[in-house]
């Protein structure tokens, strides 16, 4: 170890993989992984999500976790959004590119695309 | 890509209680349902919750299992890791009552956790301690390297007495103080020693500490070192903690490795290497005059101070010996500040303690507390107080060379200061909590055993005395002893204690001072009425059958080992008092409770 530096880059690049464990972001990505879910797709929308707020350097904000059936089968692959002091919003028929998306506009920019929700398809 | 990650416990509380069977069920698992690129298994340090082993937990959601066996794995991954489903049935159940909606917990919400504030274990638990990256990623080495950056030796001592660092090993001496005399010192080799030779029985912070983050032991040696000037450091530990000397070993290659020991570090010029040395288990070699003769290859005996290890220490060279413990805090208190260090605690005792809670308490194992933390939040609080709705007798700290708090002083804040003022002390933290049915006078033997047989033999007054104050105890808890018996030991304990060479022998009559103090109506029970009110002592024990109760249905008679018990059948039996051995066999085989201990 010659530099500080390098052990600054040490530690940034090992960051993203330890804030896991801290599980406290500020926003909680949640998606729905039971049968129903599982079988509409939801494990390619979690992995893009994960995937995602890495690439993105959002992991000190963002939690991305899972839990089973939220009770809207038709609506799956569905992903719930949580934030502190905010209206928790649904997401519902996702695909992985869709959670491109939602990652990209709503948790890096704050920007909830409406068109994707639960509200949109209900109309 | 990685989205959680299974931490397991691999301390070696978790390990004795299976968590290798559990790791390797995991991962059988994780690749029957193809999650091994999702899922990630760390083995971790010590939790702290031992008595609830082997100990899981899954992030993002903090989920805590308890008491996994290898079926329960099974469950876990197809319903959490595959389906999202927490098990709630295998949750720790204080932490159950707590579930949010989403069947979250917040680990830090529990009783167990609440009060405690982790500095010396904050990556115990948290991180893999087989891997430098990640002690690296939770600010590991960062210290070190502002130190050899930015800071003068003379910066870094101190930053330390600033803080108010105290030594916790048990004395309690300013470590800044004692860098401070080392580096004054002018010579052309000075060595650092790290105490990891835990002996208390009862006591295994230092173990976890380097079982669960063993990085932060060589981050603060190599910072004692440039504060110093010395450029090889020793850690003594026991043989008997394989895990601990396994998982320094691979610590130090990483460290070489990555050039965080060796020559040149940081750039600086400084050079610094560590090398371990292995104890036999030896009591006496926690003190440090015995610790350096026994890294020096000699038999391991203390020798008189002065001159003190700062002028003469190991191979004659100017050396400074630090606890675990102590040198876990170091670190952090470089990189956030004296006084963020100095604002936890109390007056003369700055920072955190780390307790092994053991004994009569529902919650045994690793907490660390802010100094200052009273007895009873402890005890009741963090420990989940005493099982079987029994009544606190006692706490028993500073092992063989403490002494106890009584229920009066219940309310105590614990520090350095206030655990003498009662006639106990710190010690290197373990707690023993005792409830009614603990005898103080069996107690004091069992720590005077223990000084008994560690004592080196070099000083005459703890050799022979500490000997002859087993008899007496002996004699007492036989029914033997007489009021002379009470007055000649207690001046025998101050006598050894002012006239032993070392710490072991000064200290080895602390736990019958204090029980004599505290607990001097149990003596006289002994002694006077040769009686045990805790029916503990076997010789003062009767066990009687309570003639209106037997039906004389023979089941005590056959489960006696030495046919002490007579009677015919349906008619009340008797036990012979001369034959029995009072192992309490019969008691735990009535069903009509017509036993009774008197």
């Amino acid at each position: 170890m010659k530099s500080l530096a390098e052990l600054q880059a040490i530690k940034e690049k090992m960051q993203n993989k330890v804030v896991l464990r801290e599980g406290t972001g500020d926003i909680r990505v949640v998606v729905g992984m039971a049968t129903c879910g599982i079988a509409a797709g939801a494990r390619p929308v979690l992995n893009t999500f994960v995937e995602e707020v890495q690439n993105q350097n959002l992991s000190k904000k963002v939690t991305v976790s899972q839990t089973g059936c939220i009770g809207i089968c038709q609506y799956e692959p569905v992903v719930e959004i949580f934030e502190a002091g905010k209206e928790k919003v649904t997401y519902v028929k996702m695909t992985a590119e869709k959670a491109k998306k939602v990652v990209e506009q709503h948790l890096k920019n704050g920007r909830v695309i409406s068109e994707y929700t639960i509200a949109a398809h209900k109309a | 890509m990685i989205r959680a990650h299974v931490l397991i416990c691999g301390g070696t509380g978790c390990t004795s209680s299976g968590s290798k069977d559990i790791q390797k069920a995991f991962k059988e698992n994780l690749e029957k349902y193809n999650l091994t690129e999702e899922v990630k298994l760390v083995q971790t340090g010590c939790f702290g919750l031992c008595a609830l082993g082997p100990v899981v937990i899954v992030y993002p959601d903090g989920t805590f299992y308890s008491r996994v066996t290898p079926e329960n794995v099974t469950e876990i991954v197809e319903e959490h890791l595959l389906k999202g489903r927490i098990v709630e049935r295998l949750v720790y159940n204080e932490t159950h009552e707590d579930l949010d909606h989403l069947g979250n917990v917040s680990l830090n919400d529990t009783a167990f956790y609440k009060k405690q504030h982790r500095v010396a274990l904050r990556n115990c638990g948290v991180i893999d301690p087989e891997n430098i990256e990640e002690y690296i990623a939770m600010d590991g080495y960062a210290a070190l390297g502002k130190v050899l950056t930015e800071l003068k030796p003379e910066d870094v001592i101190q930053i330390l007495l600033d803080a108010g660092l105290r030594g916790r090993g048990g004395a309690g001496f300013p470590t800044g103080l004692k860098w401070k005399f080392a580096a004054a010192n002018k010579a052309d080799q000075k060595y650092v020693c790290c105490n990891a030779d835990e002996g208390d029985p009862g006591a295994f912070m230092d173990r976890s500490v380097l079982e669960g983050d063993p990085h932060v032991v060589l981050e603060a040696m190599t910072i004692a070192g440039y504060a110093i000037g010395a450029s090889q450091g020793y850690i003594y530990v026991r043989a008997e903690y394989p895990i601990a000397v396994q998982r320094l070993k691979v610590a130090i290659k990483q460290a070489r490795d990555l050039g965080l020991l060796g020559k040149d570090i940081f750039g600086s010029g400084f050079d610094f290497d560590i090398d371990i040395r292995l104890g036999a288990g030896a009591f006496v070699c926690g003190e440090e005059t015995a610790l350096m003769t026994s890294i020096e290859g000699k038999r391991g005996e203390p020798r008189p101070r002065p001159p003190f290890p700062a002028l003469k220490g190991l191979f004659g060279k100017p050396t400074i010996l630090n606890n675990v413990e102590t040198l876990a805090n170091i670190p952090q208190i470089i990189l956030k500040g004296a006084e963020w260090f100095a604002s936890m605690g109390t007056e003369k005792s700055k920072g955190t303690k780390v307790f092994a809670l053991g004994g009569k308490i529902k919650n045994t194992g690793l907490v660390e507390i802010p100094m200052g933390t009273t007895l009873r939040e402890v005890v009741e609080d963090i420990g989940g107080g005493i099982p079987n709705g029994k009544k606190f007798k006692a706490a028993q700290t500073g092992g063989p060379s403490g002494g106890c708090i009584p229920a009066e002083h219940f309310d105590i804040p614990i520090d350095y200061d206030n655990l003498i003022s009662i006639g106990s002390m710190m010690g290197s933290g373990g707690l023993i909590v005792m409830d009614e049915d603990n005898c103080m006078v069996d107690i004091a033997k069992f720590f005077l055993e223990f000084t008994v047989d560690e004592s080196c033999g070099k000083c005459t007054p703890c050799r022979v005395g500490t000997r002859r104050l087993l008899e007496m105890l002996t004699k007492i808890t036989e029914g033997k002893g007489t009021m002379q018996d009470l007055e000649d030991m207690k001046e025998l304990c101050y006598y050894i204690k002012e006239n032993s060479l070392c710490g072991l022998g000064q200290t080895a009559p602390n736990p019958v001072l204090s029980t004599l103090n505290y607990f001097y109506d149990e003596y006289l029970a002994h002694v006077k009425e040769k009686r045990c009110p805790a029916g503990v002592c076997k010789k003062l024990l009767n066990y009687v059958i309570i003639e209106d109760k037997c039906k004389g249905c023979t089941a005590c008679a056959r489960v006696c080992p030495v046919g002490a018990i007579e009677g015919a059948v349906k008619t009340p039996h008797k036990i012979n008092s001369n034959k029995c051995i009072k192992c309490g066999a019969c008691m735990e085989k009535c069903k009509f409770s017509a036993i009774e201990k008197k």
